[in-house]
Order: structure tokens, then sequence, then C-alpha cells
């Protein structure tokens, strides 16, 4: 095996690989955890309300 | 859980957000002061300050001490909040911070005085490199901690693009940097020859890839989100466009070694993989943008909006623009012109200064435990003085650069150059002044944002808020 080999077996690997990434970002069964993590930001409500100096509804834990 | 994980850490967020302000005017500043010297020579002083020696402080400023207190800034709070954790090791935190000051003190005493090893973006000597390296680890520990620590099973978005800078600035760092000491001001290069050019532009391309980019792009996905009030367009884009954009911004540096001692097939391989990147950062530039769909008429009176959206529609610019110039031919043109300058400021002042600067005022109220800025007028005045200068800089080094490049090539009938060197400096003359003007107000800006930054603090107080309740909670 000679070195071209070498070569044209990284690139088929590079492009299996990216479709790899492509049908595990777009599979059905991983949407809901995708859609999950997109909220990540916006589930601390209660630090984002004290923040602003707002009052939280969360109970202070002792401190 | 203990008292201290009550409550998320801001502390450390406070100090790198103020000194991120504090540091982009000093940046500013001396670019402000170099593109003078090039409109009038006289203002070389001494040895010191002279452009040579002001230039890489300059560049070192802006890029690692203003953006650098951004990232830190930004990635403290981020990875904090969307993984519901206290900021790991807050005492190795509080030294990422003092070291951090400490390189950037280092880098204003030492360039100045003339000690560099003479690589592009890397020019600070071997002490300040291991003092960067020990910085680094700590943050890397600090950030990955938090991670490790969290209470949600996913990992935001942002926090990859975070994780995968802190990553590979770590390994550009120790590679490039690789050097031998012969005093403990003076080193040279492990590297000789082309092979040293190729290791430097491998370090200086990817800088640009994962400093500038990747850790922008968390800020990105994070505060855009958060100020539209709507979670990112797709998150399966981001997904694919971080895969793509990490596997393609390591092959992309020999672009900057087109037509040199470089061998040819490493600059093709160069420019490809510069034409690929297109697809993977219009991913993400088309992700930010998307995010505000059915939400447009909140940019007409929200200026941090303004910030966050002009400054993606600069990065779609400068990652069209950058493939472009990579190709050889386009090259031939463009390169060692001002084209090349300009395209540079276009990603630096348009994309990084501009997230940095829209995300900075979504903080500041937040981490003062105020509901806004203390004028939100200004940061409207801020957004317009600073596009305005955005603007002006491209723009005349757009004009002057495509200028040079075709006066030096220009040839006359008998093969001679039709112009000598000099006449195209003059030539340059009026829009290295228009360069100044426009270095000029978006530095104006930067003091406006300063005010506003101080008056918002004075007003406001330092209580630092609590960590959401593990338990109980989706995800």
């Amino acid at each position: 095996m000679d070195l071209n080999d070498l070569r044209s077996i990284m690139t088929v690997v590079s492009l299996l690989t990216f479709l790899g990434i492509v049908w595990w970002a777009y599979t059905k069964t991983n949407k809901k955890g995708f859609d999950e993590a997109a909220n990540l930001p916006f589930s601390d409500d209660d630090a984002d309300r004290a923040e602003l100096g707002l009052s939280s509804n969360v109970k202070r834990k002792a401190s | 859980m203990s008292e201290t994980q009550s409550t998320y850490n801001y502390k450390v967020v406070r100090q790198f957000a103020v000194m991120t302000v504090i540091w982009g005017i000093v940046g500013m500043l001396v670019g402000v002061i170099i593109a003078a010297q090039l409109v009038w020579p006289e203002l070389n002083i001494g040895p010191w300050l002279t452009y040579g020696r002001l230039r890489p402080l300059h560049t070192n400023a802006v890029i690692f001490a203003f953006g650098g207190c951004a990232l830190f800034a930004t990635s403290y709070y981020v990875v904090q909040r969307t993984s519901h954790a206290r900021l790991f090791a807050g005492g190795l935190a509080a030294f990422t911070f003092w070291g951090w000051q400490l390189i950037i003190l280092l880098a204003a005493l030492s360039l100045p005085l003339g000690f560099t090893t003479g690589k592009e973006y890397a020019e600070l000597e071997w002490p300040i490199d291991i003092l960067i390296t020990v910085v680094w680890v700590s943050y890397a520990i600090v950030f990955f901690g938090t991670i490790a620590k969290r209470t949600v099973s996913h990992i935001y978005v942002a926090n990859w693009f975070f994780g995968s800078m802190i990553i590979t600035v770590a390994l550009l760092h120790l590679v490039n940097s690789a050097e031998i000491p012969v005093s403990l001001t003076k080193s040279y290069s492990a590297y000789a020859g082309v092979q040293d050019a190729m290791v430097q532009w491998w370090y200086g391309h990817n800088a640009v890839g994962f400093f500038l980019t990747a850790g922008f792009l968390g800020i990105m996905y994070y505060f855009v989100p958060k100020q539209a009030g709507r979670p990112v367009y797709s998150y399966r884009l981001s997904v694919v466009h971080f895969w793509a954009l990490i596997f393609t911004y390591m092959w992309a540096g020999p672009h900057h070694l087109h037509y040199t001692a470089l061998p040819d097939w490493t600059q093709s391989v160069g420019m490809l993989f510069s034409l690929i990147l297109l697809a993977p950062s219009w991913g993400g530039m088309i992700n930010g943008i998307m995010t505000l769909s059915g939400a447009w008429s909140k940019l007409r009176d929200d200026p941090i909006l303004k910030f966050l959206v002009t400054s993606l529609s600069f990065y779609g610019m400068s990652t069209f623009e950058g493939p472009m110039m990579s190709i050889k031919t386009v090259n031939a043109l463009s390169h060692y012109t001002d084209w090349t300058v300009g395209h540079v400021h276009s990603g630096a002042l348009g994309w990084v200064a501009m997230v940095s600067i829209g995300a900075l005022y979504y903080l500041l109220p937040r981490l003062f435990n105020r509901q806004e800025m203390h004028s939100v007028k200004l940061i409207t005045v801020h957004f317009w003085v600073a596009t305005i200068g955005v603007v002006l800089y491209i723009a005349s080094m757009w004009i002057s650069g495509v200028m040079q490049g075709l006066m030096w090539r220009a040839v006359n009938s008998d093969g001679t150059l039709t112009y000598s060197f000099v006449e195209a400096v003059k030539a340059t003359y009026p829009f290295w002044a228009i360069r100044f003007l426009g270095g000029v107000l978006f530095l104006s800006g930067m003091l406006i944002m300063a005010y506003n930054m101080f008056k918002t603090i004075a007003a406001g107080n330092t209580k630092d808020v609590p960590v959401v309740a593990a338990a109980g909670h989706h995800a």
C-alpha cells in the first residue's frame, strides 16, 4: 500500500465522519435532547430576575 | 450543598468585564496612535514609542487584553448559568484574573522596551510565555471543572465553543512558542526557515479561528438568544457547523504564505480549506441572525440587539472576504497591502469587538443588580459612532489596498515598474487619514461605554444571585 492509498482512505474517512455528524444531528431520536439543550439559557428564570434586582420566587438556600 | 455553592460566582466575571472595557480603550488608543504615526511620521518618539514597537503592543492589547478579558468574563458567566453550578475552584478563577492582568502589564512594558520573539501575535518572550501557559491551564481547570459539576445533563453549545477555544489555544501556544532561551529576555524559535513560517501561521490563523472566532461564537450562542428572548434558530445546525469549523480551520494557515518558499501543494491545501471554511462560518452567521426571525421588530429599539446582529453581519462579510482573499490569484493582488488590514479590522472591530460590546451591555447591569445600563440612549449613540467608525476604516483600507496592489504590479511596455514604492505610499496618505478618523470614532464609542459603565456601577450593588435548585428540573 503506498502513501496515496492512505491519502484516499483519509479523505473517505473524513467524509464519512462528516456525514455521521450530520446524521447524528438530524436523526429524529436526538431531536428531543437537542431541543432541551437549546432551552438551557432559559432554564434559570429566578437567577434572571434576581440579577435585575427583581424579587425572586425561589426559596433562597440558607446561607 | 455547601454555603459557597448557593450563589453563582459573579466576582471574577465583574472583574474581567470591567477590565474588558479598560483594556479595549488602551488597546484601541495605541491603534489610533500608530494610525496617526502613518499619517504624521513625526509622532514616532524615541525608540520606545516607534511604530515597530507599538504595533505589536496594539495587537496584543486588543486581542489578548480586550478580547481575552471579554472571553474570560463571558465564558465564566455562561458556563455557570447553563451548567446550573457555581464556578469550580474559585481561588483558581481569581488567579486567572490576576495572572492575566500581570501578563498584560508585562506585555505593555516589554514590547515598547524592544523585547520580542518577532513572531506575529506571539511576540512575548519566554518567561511571559510560561506564565501564559500556567494561567491558561488554570482557566481550563476552572472551566471544565464547572462543566464536570453541572447539574443538567446537556452541555450547552456555547460551552462547546468556549471549550474548543481553551483546548486549541493551549495547543497552539505550546507548539508555536517552543523556543530556546539564551537569556532572560531573548529566545530563538525551535523551528527554522519555512517550517518556522508554517508553524507560525498555523498558530496565527488558528488564533483567528479559535481565539477570535470559536470563543466569540460562544458569546453569540448565549447572548443573542437571551437578548432576543428565544432559543437559537437551529440547535442542530449549531452542532454541525461547530464540528465542521473545528475540523476545517486547522488547515487554513498556509494561505498566509502564498507565493513564498512554502511548497505549492501546501499553499493549495491552505487555499482549499479556506474556501471550504465559508460553509461552517456562514452556518454560524445564519443561525445567529435567524434567531431573530419573527422578532425583527425588537431590532428597532434595542441597541444591544443592534450591536449583536451587526456583529454577525460583519462576521458574515469578513468570512466571505477571507476565503476570497485566500484564492491565490486574488491574494497576488491583496497580499501585503492595506486590504489585509481592512479585512482584519472588519473581523476585529465589526465582529469581535461588537459582539463583545453587545454581550457586555447585557452583562453589566446584571452583574451590578440594575435593570438596565445607566443610559440606554448612550448605547445607541455608541452603536452608531462605532458603526460609522468601522465603515470608514474598512472602506478606506479597501480602496488603498487595491490601489497599492495595482500600483505595485503595474509595468511599462519595456518591463520596468511604472511606480516606485514611495509613489504608492504617497498615494495612500489620504486613506490613512480616513482610517485614523475611523479609529478615533471607534475609540470614542469605547469612551462613551466606559462612562456608561461607571455610572451603572456607581448606582448598583454586587449581590450575587442564587444557583438554581437542581432537583425537579427538566433536562
